[in-house]
């Protein structure tokens, strides 16, 4: 039971407490730069949060059946320099299905780990993380990758194109949220993962395989996030081994301010969706005021921790507590 | 008494929650070294008033006032420093935590420099453990108790402070008959002290032996004080429900058919050993023994979440290994489990989402959860069951904790297995819904089922069974028709004695 210490106000502010610092964020950055509401400026936000975005769909599915995902940075690195090599040793069209069957088989070996023996989900993606950008490491020899013939190849149309006046990175954005939204919210799978993450052994006695849930939710993730890798080498057509460090912690970000609970059970695509766009509007706002790039890690991090913070204080009905 | 000050007076207290009017003007006293119970069917307010009264939540009106003086509670700890004790009814340990560190949380002792004066600490603690006579010290791990175990630590809790009053919510609901009376000894050791006790039970034999006074709620009102020497059972039901109960048995006239489920020679490590019965379509089999004779344990082997050591199990005659508990449901069993909150239910979840959670593969329109037919159970089994809540969508954390049970139970009931195994099916639900439960696991044997149910209260084995499996340290000692069964020698049976017509 929750206490119900706080005033009205109190109550509205802790639960709705990122929409409303996000639009005093707003108002300010308005105040701050005209350009900042300009049409182009919003498309340019969507479009490059739409690769943070669609790993953090994947990473929602995860956060929600109680785990953590720190592993998608790395592999998004992976996934991004895999897939612009075998460009152009295989051709574009086997190297797309190649690179999601390697990155499945890296999802597929934390849900075992997680999943099946039952390892600590932190541990475990934490090691990936720096196993994986080993491997890249491996994988590229320490160098750069580049598409050789930058101008011939349909390659690009997944980064740079546009449809129906909209660029392509979005449409799969949108597309990928709306098809995990409803398999989130409206499948038995998704009533599953809520399952698990909200009373694991619950779960169990109602006969849901719990291994089976958290390894489809990691698979999901490593989908996602090739899906990422993807659209990064279609943007760039060329990256380093290192293009993903680092975006473990703001997809993070973004799925807590989206308002998912870090121990499990609760969260939407949609609000997650929402936590991106929070998140790249506020890095972009920091921009235009000014704001060096490099400052932007530790504006992330303040993000992160005001988040978490606000979410628990939302369960416990007040800003402090003596007891947990 | 009636001239005395009350230890604590609640006056014209209304709480309200989204949808639900919990509380509306209750007023409510208890004299110092009284026993006052606090009765009322499942959502009637008696926790909700006792958490305004522990400062859990703030109430919307009213007064509360302790010894002479008015009080606003903010917080449990600040109740606590006014000498109102609380035991609750879910249990609230911390369960990494060994049993002193959890009753003295936040107060720890302390040497020089804020250490923590572990000697101290756990001589205390085990002299208050000493008092309940309980059977684990101060060092153990709260996570390794039993259920009725850590009920006791709930308790010691409560012995800690000097308390003016101290709110008992259903105390006894996971007790042993034993442990029961170690509390009574203990509530009547507070009361020789003068402490003002509130008791909230839903059973009537224990209301009779230890209170002095019954405050009785109803949907959120105050409905009146009887002084126990002075009343009935018929008189407290008709206050708390507004009509008599009917608590003869369903005549039983139906056939008994095959053996749905035999057990051979089954064993799980120490847990129990050479385990031998069946149950037949139509039949009601109950199992009694004390905490820790391995009756659970039984259970949760038939329900694949434990490995057994060795024997047999057979479904409809055919030897079957269950692995999991998918195995088990997809195999016809269900299992009512002990412990509803850690077992039985997603509290962050929704009331439909919880009671179809066992069959939500099943429930498809193309892709998606047929949330239609969902409701549809839902609504089937609310009325069944009597479950009192605004609407499907309420959390399950939100109900009160008779109608989390209920949930429980129709969670199970939906999924109509050919073995219920229902493992204390009436913890901490009220009087006119445990009748209404014990008809339901006739009606449902009548209809074909195999029920086992599992109980530490012989009334209700003794009730519903057709035939009543004792067991004693993992061991059937009898096994009795309903013809031949006694509170005696069942008594007997389960303590361990044997008799010359023991098997
Ligand atoms: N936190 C909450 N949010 C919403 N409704 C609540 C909350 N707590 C209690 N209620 C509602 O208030 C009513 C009273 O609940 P309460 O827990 O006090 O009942 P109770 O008399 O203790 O019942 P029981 O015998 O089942 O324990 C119920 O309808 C319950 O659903
Ligand atoms: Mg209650």
């Amino acid at each position: 039971m929750r206490p119900s210490n706080l005033s009205g106000v109190g109550t509205f502010l802790a639960k709705q407490g990122i929409l409303v610092a996000f639009a005093l964020f707003m108002i300010g950055f308005t105040i701050a730069n005209e350009r900042f509401l300009d049409p182009d400026n919003i498309m340019g936000v969507i479009r490059s949060s739409a690769i943070l975005g669609v790993m953090a769909l994947g990473v929602t599915f995860v956060v929600i059946s109680g785990n953590l995902d720190l592993s998608v940075g790395s592999m998004m690195s992976f996934a991004t320099i895999v897939v612009l090599d075998l460009h152009d040793k295989i051709g574009p069209t086997l190297a797309i299905p190649s690179m999601y069957a390697m990155v499945l088989c890296l999802g597929a070996l934390i849900g075992f780990l997680v999943g099946y023996l039952k390892l600590n989900s932190l541990i475990v993606t934490l090691g990936m993380l720096s196993a994986i950008h080993g491997l890249t490491l491996t994988y590229s020899g320490g160098k750069n990758m580049d598409i050789a013939d930058k101008e011939g190849t349909w390659f690009s149309v997944f980064g740079q194109s546009d449809a129906l006046g909209i660029p392509v990175p979005i449409l799969i954005f949108a597309l990928l949220a709306s098809v995990l939204g409803l398999a989130l919210a409206k499948t038995p799978f998704g009533r599953k993962v809520y399952a698990v993450g909200g009373n694991g052994t619950a779960a169990t006695f109602s006969g849901i395989r719990r291994a089976r849930v958290v390894f489809t939710c990691y698979l999901a993730s490593a989908f996602c996030v090739g899906t990422a890798g993807l659209l990064q080498a279609s943007r760039s057509l060329g990256s380093q081994n290192t293009v993903g460090q680092g975006l473990e912690l703001e997809v993070l970000a973004a799925v807590i301010l989206g308002g998912a609970s870090l121990l499990g059970g609760s969260g939407t695509i949609f609000k997650t969706v929402i936590g991106v766009l929070i998140l790249g509007f506020i890095q972009n706002g920091l921009l235009l005021v000014g704001l060096q790039f490099y400052a932007q890690y530790v504006v992330t991090w303040i993000i992160i921790i005001l988040a978490v913070w606000l979410d628990i204080a939302a369960k416990r009905g007040k800003l402090w507590s003596p007891i947990a | 008494m009636s001239n005395q000050t009350p230890a604590l007076r609640l006056e014209g207290i209304v709480k309200t929650f989204p949808g639900v009017r919990a509380l509306d003007k209750v007023s409510f006293s208890v004299m110092p070294g009284e026993v006052h119970a606090l009765m009322g069917e499942n959502g009637a307010g008696k926790s909700t008033l006792m958490k305004v009264l522990g400062g859990i939540y703030q109430p919307e009106e009213g007064r509360i006032i302790v010894g002479e003086q008015p009080v606003v509670m903010t917080s449990p700890l600040q109740a606590k420093a006014k000498g109102i004790v609380f035991i609750h009814q879910e249990l609230s340990l911390a369960e990494e935590l060994t049993v002193a560190e959890n009753i003295y949380l936040g107060e720890l002792p302390k040497k020089s420099f804020g250490r923590v004066d572990w000697q101290q600490l756990y001589a205390q603690t085990d002299e208050i453990l000493g008092r309940l006579k309980v059977g684990f010290d101060a060092k153990t791990k709260v996570g390794d108790l039993s259920i009725a175990n850590q009920q006791m630590v709930e308790i010691a809790r409560a012995l800690t402070v000097e308390a003016k009053a101290v709110i008992f919510d259903e105390p006894t609901a996971s007790l042993t008959d034993a442990e029961k009376v170690v509390l009574f000894d203990v509530i009547e050791d507070l009361k020789a002290h003068g402490v003002g006790i509130i008791y909230i039970s839903h059973r009537m034999e224990e209301i009779f032996k230890i209170t002095d006074r019954i405050s009785v709620l109803r949907d959120g009102h105050y409905r009146g004080t009887l002084t126990t020497a002075e009343t009935d059972e018929d008189e407290i039901t008709q206050l708390m429900i507004g009509r008599k109960l009917d608590l003869s048995r369903n005549a039983s006239h139906h056939e008994i058919g095959d053996i749905a489920l035999e057990v051979r020679n089954l064993s799980c490590g120490k847990l129990f050993r050479n385990i031998s019965f069946d149950v037949r379509r139509g039949e009601v089999v109950g199992f009694y023994g004390l905490v820790g004779a391995g009756r659970t344990e039984i259970a949760e082997t038939l329900f694949g979440l434990r490995e057994p050591s060795g024997g047999e199990i057979l479904l409809d005659g055919q030897p079957t290994v269950i692995h999991s508990p998918a195995d088990a449901i997809a195999k016809g069993i269900s299992l009512v489990p002990e412990d509803r909150k850690g077992q039985g239910l997603i509290l962050g979840m929704n009331c439909r989402d919880n009671m179809t959670l066992p069959q939500v593969s099943d429930l498809k329109a193309g892709p998606f959860v047929a949330e239609g037919a969902e409701i549809a159970i839902f609504d089937q089994y609310r009325d069944r069951l009597d479950i009192r809540t605004p609407g499907w969508k309420q959390l399950v954390g939100n109900l009160s904790g008779g109608n989390q049970q209920k949930i429980v139970i129709g969670k199970w009931l939906s999924m109509h297995p050919n073995v219920l195994i229902v493992d204390e099916p009436t913890r901490g639900i009220d009087v006119g819904s445990k009748s209404e439960i014990h008809n339901l696991i006739r009606e449902l044997a009548s209809q074909g089922y195999a029920v086992i149910v599992i109980s530490s209260e012989m009334p209700e084995v003794l009730h519903v069974s057709d035939r009543i499996v004792a067991m004693f340290s993992g061991k059937i000692i009898r096994t009795f028709t309903s013809e031949e069964v006694t509170e005696d020698n069942l008594i007997q049976a389960i303590s361990g004695i044997t008799s010359d017509k023991a098997a």
